[in-house]
């Protein structure tokens, strides 16, 4: 059988969609209703968000996010929980982003184990280094059928590009600029980027995240990459939300409208 | 910072001590990478900058080393103290003396208001291997991987790791690990001013408060790293006069 990420892009080579969401936000048991919904509305691919105390790579919002899902009390060993729960009902495939530590404690073969029990397809995690991914944790991903999707940026140099596309599975994850999470870097000339990006020749499809916030710019990136990640401005139309389904459904159609 | 001529920027994510400060000069390079250029103030973080501040502090061993001969024809202390936030100035003291073995090495951390407290920043004592700002080494952490917000008087050892050259000499047991408390290190804090009317820096002090809780023979030839001035610390040392 096709791995369900490697399905989504071969049924579909373009304006893919992909949410990111955290775990455990806006409260604990948000997880799976925030994610049903995302399936819902249309939504292509989910990337959950494993809260961390130190999220070096993001901006203010998910940082607040994160500190907001520690807060609720969430974990690891929940968060499987609330993936086994929604197993049966979730068909769109689920990669789970999250920072090394907390997955070091909890084990890496335990992690993977778990999160392919609960039918993860990837796993990003931007503080893993690309030769420690080789050396100790790649045959663990092989064992449980899990693809590691690696970050590239515009400081990344072409040998890198190279390596991280060699080595990642699902897609490739290209930020969108040198920038956190939220944001953009308007000091860079962002379509000259793009349209390297769209050049090279990537042996994974491409998805272009990191300060993408409506439809202008989910439409903008599409055109130099399979689809685009949407985040930080995801997490800040939920944030506040008081009927968590309706805003989560709000939000895919502003990007996606529903189709006539 | 800014008598210096710096521009100061306040951490206010997280618990807005020494850890998000670093979080935030991370966030700030990984937003400025063309214009900017990444410096860190201990021996940790990615490598190599473990490393290189490490090389770049060895000049206080170094000078260690020279100062010794002058006063003692000595060439080797035979024990040298030094406090350990992240590490970096101990790592300098420690540095051209790590393979002299019979050099003994103290490293002191910052056991705040006491090592079972909940409120202390002694990595060696209470933390567990994890990464932290891109180096695997020793780290305060919750069973989940969670970082856990240390407290320490000094805002310099109020870190909850230390550089993974200490979780080695610490593992190895080149250098014994001791730890002194808020109270103890404001204590040989004003005792210093007392005798040689020199201020340390709170982070210093607790190298300072170490010598009271070792033996030493006369001939001994003990150093203590100074490691800064007090004079960041004065609004502290005040509310204990
Ligand atoms: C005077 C002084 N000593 C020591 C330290 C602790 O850092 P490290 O352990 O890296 O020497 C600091 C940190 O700010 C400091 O200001």
């Amino acid at each position: 059988m096709m791995n369900v990420l490697d399905a989504v892009f071969a049924e579909k080579k373009k304006n893919v969609l992909n949410i990111y969401c955290t775990a455990g936000f806006p409260l604990m048991e948000s997880t799976t209703e925030v994610m049903l919904a995302l399936q819902d509305a249309g939504a292509d691919i989910i990337e959950l968000g494993i809260p961390y105390s130190d999220p070096v790579a993001d901006g203010p919002i998910i940082q607040q996010s994160n500190m907001q899902a520690l807060q609720n009390g969430i974990t690891l060993t929940k968060i499987f929980e609330q993936l086994t729960q929604i197993k049966n009902r979730l068909h769109i495939p689920v990669v789970l982003m999250g920072y090394i530590n907390p997955v070091l404690q909890y084990g890496m073969e335990n992690f993977c184990k778990d999160a392919a029990a609960c039918g993860v397809s990837g796993i990003i995690l931007p503080d893993l280094p690309m030769y420690e991914f080789e050396k100790y944790y790649a045959s663990i991903f092989k064992k449980y059928k899990l693809n590691c999707i690696f970050l590239i940026s515009p400081s990344t140099s072409k040998e890198r590009m190279k390596k991280a596309d060699a080595l990642s599975g699902g897609f490739l994850y290209a930020v969108s600029s040198s920038t956190t999470t939220g944001t953009q870097n308007s000091s860079e000339n962002k379509i000259n980027y793009f349209k390297k990006l769209a050049a090279a020749k990537f042996k994974n499809p491409l998805l272009i995240g990191f300060g993408i916030q409506d439809k202008t710019g989910f439409e903008e990136a599409c055109q130099y990459a399979s689809g685009a990640i949407i985040g930080s401005a995801f997490i800040q139309h939920i944030s506040t939300a008081k009927n968590v389904q309706k805003a989560v459904k709000e939000f895919v159609h502003t990007i996606r409208p529903i189709e006539q | 910072m800014k008598m210096l001529g710096a521009t100061v920027v306040p951490a206010t994510s997280g618990s807005k001590t020494l850890k998000d400060a670093t979080n935030e000069a991370i966030r700030d390079w990984i937003n400025h990478p063309q214009n900017t250029h990444y410096i860190i103030g201990s021996v940790v973080g990615p490598h190599p900058y473990p490393d290189m501040v490490a090389r770049l502090q060895s000049v206080i061993s170094k000078e260690i080393k020279a100062q010794l001969k002058k006063h003692t024809g000595k060439l080797l202390p035979t024990h040298v103290i030094a406090c350990v936030g992240g590490g970096s100035n101990a790592a300098g003291a420690f540095y051209h003396f790590i393979k002299e073995k019979k050099v003994s090495l103290v490293a002191v951390e910052a056991a705040g208001c006491g090592l079972q407290s909940g409120k202390s920043a002694a990595t060696t004592q209470l933390g567990s291997t994890g990464v932290l700002h891109g180096s695997k080494s020793l780290l305060m952490q919750t069973a989940d991987g969670q970082v856990v917000e240390p407290h320490s008087i000094s805002a310099g050892l109020d870190y909850p790791g230390i550089g993974p050259l200490h979780a080695n000499l610490f593992k190895t047991g080149r250098a014994s690990f001791d730890s002194s408390t808020d109270d103890e290190a404001v204590k040989a804090a004003m005792n210093l001013c007392k005798k040689e009317g020199i201020i340390p820096a709170l982070e210093s002090a607790h190298a300072l408060a170490q010598l009271n809780k070792m033996k030493f023979k006369k001939t001994d030839r003990v150093v203590v790293n100074l490691s800064g001035r007090g004079d960041k610390d004065l609004a502290t040392y005040m509310k204990f006069l």
